[in-house]
C-alpha cells in the first residue's frame, strides 16, 4: 500500500516538518521524489472561457510511462485541462489559457511551436469513438501518411498492422481492412481510434473518458489495453468511473470547481485520501 | 363524462377492474379534446396536401394537355427537283494547298451567299405543282406561296450547301407548312368562321383539306422546335435552340462562377473567419441577399456590367453574371449549413491526430459535405435556369434570330423566350408552343433535380 516510489501530497504536515512554505503548499503535489522522469509539467494553469475562469491555476506534474487519472464531478474542468495538454482548446475561439505547460522542458504554448508538432507527439482519444467515415485501413493510415512517417506502402502496411495489433483490434479485423471503420462495434471502433493514435508513435495519449459509451465488456477491454500501453507511452485518462480510475491508474488526480484538489498515488487517494472533499466524492457522497 | 362511463360498462371484462383515481378521471375526460384536435390538426394538413397536388396536377394536365401536340407539327412531303436550269452556281470551293485558312473562308462565304441568291422558291413551287396542279397558275400565285412556310426554302438552300451534287437530282422532302395551316388542321381555329375572318384563303383551305386526304400534309415530329431558332417571318419554323443555347452558356457561366465562389465563400466563413461583429453583419448580408427580388439583379448587372464594363447587351455572359450574383447567397447558405451538419468529432480526429485546420478541413470535412453541397449548387442552377425577370433588364427579351456560338454573342434564354412566345400574335399557333417551351424547360429543371437527388444518394455516407 506505501508505495515510496510513487508521488505524494504536501500536507499541513509538511510545513511543520519540513519548512516548506505555503507557496510551495499551493503548488499541489508537485515533488515527485519518485523514479520516473517528469514528461510534462503544467504551472499555475488556469483557463477562461470569455470572461468565466474554468481552472483556477492548476499545477501538475506527468511522469513518463505512467497512466494517471482525472476524476471529480462534471463540470470540475478536468477535461478541460486535459484538452490543454494537447491545445485542443486552441480550436474554441473564447478560450484562454494562462500559466505555462512543459512538455520535456518546452513550453507547448510558446508561439514559436507548431500545434501540429505537439499533437502528432500528443495523441487524443475522445470520448465518443469517432473514426472517420472511411475504410479501416485508411483511419490508421492517416496518421503517418499526413505526417511522411511511412514512404512506401509497405511501410505504411507495417504501421497499420503493428498499430492494430497494439490496440488487440489485428485479429478481429484484418480480413476486412477496406471496410467502413464505422460499420465496427462501439468497443472496436474506439479501439480503432486508439490505434489510429498510436500510429503516429506519440509520447502522451490523451483519453477524454474513452469508455463512457462503451458496455462493461468492452471497457474491460479497453483498460486491458490502457494497462499495456502504459510500457511505450504515457496516458493521461479522464473518467467518470472512479473504479476505473482505481483499476488502471498509478496514480489519480481530484478536480472539483476548477481546482485541482488533491493528486497522488490511486491507491492513497482512494483508500486514504488527504482531503475531506476527495472523501466525500469517492466514497459518492456527491459528484 | 357520459360516455367515459358508459365505456367501462359495456365491458364485462372492465367491471372487475378497479375505478380510476380522481386524477385519472381528469386525464380520461382531457383525453377526448386532445384527440379531436389532434384529428383535427391531421385532417386540416391532409387537406393542404391534396389541395396542393390538386393544383399542381391541374397545373401539369394543362400544360401537357396544351403543350404536347406542339411536338408534332403539319408537314407536307414534296418531291423536289434540284433544277440546275434554276440553281445556278459556281463549283463548291476546296482549300488549295497554297491557299491560307483565311483566304479559304472568304472564298467559301463568298460562295455561300451565291448559293443563297438562288430562288428556292421555285423549286417549292415546282414541287408543289405537282400535287396541286393549279398551284401553278398565276392566279394562284399567292395562294400556293402560302403553303409551305416561308423559311423552309433556306432548308433547301443548305441542302445544296452541304451537297451540291444533289443539284439534278429529285429528292423527297418533309417542309413545314405554314403556321395557319397547323392551327387549321388541329382544330384550334373555328372553321366555321367568315372568310373575312380566316387566315387562309378559301383556296388554301381547299387545298390543305385535300392534301391532308391524300396524307401528303400529315403531323410530323417538329425537329424545328429543337434545331431552329426563334423566328418571326416564318412562324411554323421558330424553334428554341437559340434560347437552350442562351440558357446553357449563362448555365456554364453560373456554373464555373457562382458554384466555386459560393463553396470557397461559405468554407471561409464557416471554418476559419473569426466570429466577431463584421463576420455577423456579412451574414447577415448574405441572408438578406437571397431574398432580395430576382429583377433588382437586373438593374444592378444592367448598371454594372453593361454600363460600366460595357459587357454587350442581351449577352448570356451578362445574363450568367447577373444570375451568379442571384445564386451566390443560395450557394453559400446550403454550403454553410452542410458545414454546420458536419459533427465536430470528426474535425477533432483529424486535428487530435495532428492534421492542420486545412488539412482536417479538406480530407475529412468537405468530402462528407460534398454531397450537400452539390444538391445546393443544382438547385441554385436549377433557380437560375428558370429565372426571366433580370434577364428582361439587361436586353435579352429581343429577338434574336440566330442560335449563339459563344457567350458574347445576342442571345435569349429558355424563360425569357416562353414569355417572348406567350406575348407572339399569332395565339392560336403559339399558345400551344409556349406549353411546349414550358415543357422542355420543366423537363429540364427536373432532370436537375434528379441529378442533384442522384449525386446525393451516390455520395452520401453514414459518420
Amino acid at each position: 500500500m506505501n508505495n515510496p516510489a510513487k508521488p505524494r501530497i504536501l500536507t499541513e504536515q509538511d510545513v511543520t516538518l519540513h519548512g516548506v512554505t505555503k507557496a510551495d503548499l499551493a503548488m499541489t503535489a508537485i515533488e515527485t521524489n519518485s523514479s520516473g522522469k517528469v514528461k510534462m509539467t503544467a504551472r499555475d494553469v488556469k483557463v477562461f472561457y470569455g470572461d468565466n475562469e474554468a481552472i483556477h491555476g492548476v499545477n501538475l506534474d506527468v511522469i513518463e510511462n505512467e497512466v494517471i487519472a482525472f476524476i471529480g464531478p462534471s463540470g470540475c474542468g478536468k477535461s478541460t485541462f486535459l484538452r490543454c495538454l494537447n491545445r485542443m482548446n486552441d480550436t474554441i475561439d473564447i478560450c484562454r489559457v494562462t500559466g505555462s505547460i512543459k512538455m520535456d522542458g518546452r513550453d507547448i504554448y510558446d508561439p514559436t511551436l507548431d500545434v501540429v508538432q505537439l499533437r502528432a507527439q500528443v495523441g487524443m482519444v475522445f470520448q465518443k469513438p469517432n473514426p472517420f467515415p472511411k475504410s479501416i485501413y485508411e483511419n490508421i493510415a492517416y496518421g503517418p501518411r499526413l505526417h511522411g512517417l511511412a514512404s512506401r506502402k509497405s511501410e505504411l502496411d507495417d504501421v497499420v498492422e503493428s498499430s492494430l495489433r497494439r490496440a488487440g483490434l489485428w485479429n478481429e479485423v484484418k480480413d476486412r481492412l477496406d471496410q467502413p471503420g464505422t460499420g465496427l462495434s462501439g468497443g472496436q471502433q474506439q479501439r480503432l481510434c486508439i490505434a489510429r493514435s498510436i500510429a503516429v508513435s506519440p509520447d502522451v495519449i490523451l483519453m477524454d473518458e474513452p469508455c463512457s459509451a462503451l458496455d462493461p465488456i468492452a471497457t474491460s477491454i479497453i483498460e486491458e489495453l490502457i494497462d499495456e500501453l502504459k510500457q511505450n507511452f504515457t496516458i493521461v485518462i479522464v473518467t467518470h468511473n472512479m473504479q476505473q480510475a482505481a483499476r488502471v491508474s498509478d496514480r489519480t488526480a481530484f478536480f472539483h470547481l476548477g481546482d485541482l484538489i488533491e493528486i497522488g498515488a490511486t491507491n492513497e487517494v482512494f483508500t486514504n485520501p488527504k482531503n475531506k472533499r476527495t472523501e466525500d466524492y469517492i466514497t459518492g457522497r456527491y459528484g | 363524462m357520459t360516455e367515459m362511463n358508459m365505456t367501462p360498462a359495456n365491458d364485462p371484462a372492465a367491471e372487475n377492474l378497479a375505478p380510476l383515481s380522481k386524477t385519472q378521471q381528469t386525464v380520461a375526460r382531457s383525453l377526448n379534446r386532445r384527440h379531436r384536435q389532434e384529428k383535427l390538426f391531421k385532417g386540416v394538413g391532409l387537406g393542404a396536401v391534396v389541395i396542393s397536388l390538386t393544383l399542381v396536377a391541374i397545373l401539369f394536365i394543362n400544360i401537357f394537355a396544351k403543350g404536347l401536340p406542339a411536338f408534332w407539327q403539319s408537314a407536307i412531303t414534296l418531291e423536289i427537283y434540284f433544277d440546275p436550269e434554276i440553281i445556278q452556281i459556281s463549283e463548291k470551293p476546296v482549300q488549295q494547298p497554297d491557299e491560307t485558312e483565311n483566304a479559304f473562308r472568304q472564298r467559301f462565304i463568298e460562295w455561300q451567299s451565291e448559293v443563297g441568291m438562288v430562288n428556292f422558291n421555285r423549286l417549292i413551287l415546282e414541287g408543289l405543282s405537282n400535287v396541286i396542279p393549279e398551284a401553278s397558275e398565276r392566279k394562284y400565285r399567292r395562294d400556293s406561296a402560302r403553303i409551305v412556310t416561308s423559311g423552309e426554302r433556306y432548308a433547301l438552300r443548305d441542302m445544296v450547301i452541304e451537297n451540291p451534287e444533289i443539284i439534278g437530282q429529285t429528292k423527297t422532302v418533309h417542309l413545314l407548312t405554314d403556321a395557319n395551316i397547323d392551327v387549321w388542321l388541329k382544330g384550334n381555329i373555328d372553321r366555321s368562321l367568315p372568310d373575312a375572318q380566316q387566315q387562309l384563303s378559301p383556296k388554301v383551305r381547299e387545298w390543305v383539306t385535300m392534301l391532308s386526304e391524300q396524307g401528303i400534309i400529315e403531323n410530323r415530329f417538329s425537329f424545328a422546335l429543337f434545331m431552329n431558332p426563334d423566328s418571326r417571318s416564318s412562324l411554323a419554323s421558330a424553334g428554341l435552340a437559340g434560347a437552350f443555347m442562351g440558357s446553357l452558356y449563362m448555365m456554364l457561366v453560373v456554373i464555373f462562377l457562382a458554384v466555386p465562389m459560393g463553396v470557397a465563400a461559405a468554407i471561409y466563413l464557416e471554418e476559419f473567419a473569426p466570429k466577431n461583429k463584421l463576420t455577423d453583419l456579412v451574414e447577415v448580408n448574405i441572408n438578406n441577399l437571397a431574398a432580395v427580388p430576382s429583377i433588382v439583379f437586373g438593374l444592378l448587372g444592367a448598371a454594372v456590367f453593361i454600363g460600366w464594363f460595357k459587357l454587350p447587351m442581351s449577352a448570356p455572359i451578362v445574363g450568367g453574371l447577373v444570375l451568379s450574383l442571384m445564386t451566390l447567397p443560395t450557394v453559400i447558405i446550403a454550403t454553410r449549413s452542410t458545414l454546420k451538419a458536419i459533427p465536430p468529432s470528426i474535425r477533432q480526429a483529424a486535428l487530435g491526430l495532428g492534421a492542420s485546420k486545412m488539412q482536417a478541413i479538406f480530407h475529412h470535412v468537405l468530402p462528407l459535405a460534398v454531397p450537400g453541397i452539390l444538391t445546393g449548387a443544382i438547385l441554385g442552377v436549377a433557380q437560375a435556369l428558370g429565372e426571366a425577370a433580370p434577364l428582361l433588364l439587361i436586353g435579352m427579351k429581343s429577338f434574336v434570330a440566330q442560335v449563339p456560338t459563344g457567350p458574347f454573342e445576342q442571345s435569349t434564354a429558355l424563360p425569357v423566350q416562353i414569355f417572348l412566345w406567350q406575348g407572339n400574335e399569332l395565339r392560336n399557333f403559339f399558345e400551344a408552343r409556349t406549353s411546349a417551351a414550358i415543357i422542355v424547360l420543366l423537363a429540364l429543371m427536373l432532370s436537375l433535380n434528379a441529378l442533384a437527388i442522384w449525386l446525393r444518394k451516390k455520395y452520401e455516407k453514414r459518420w
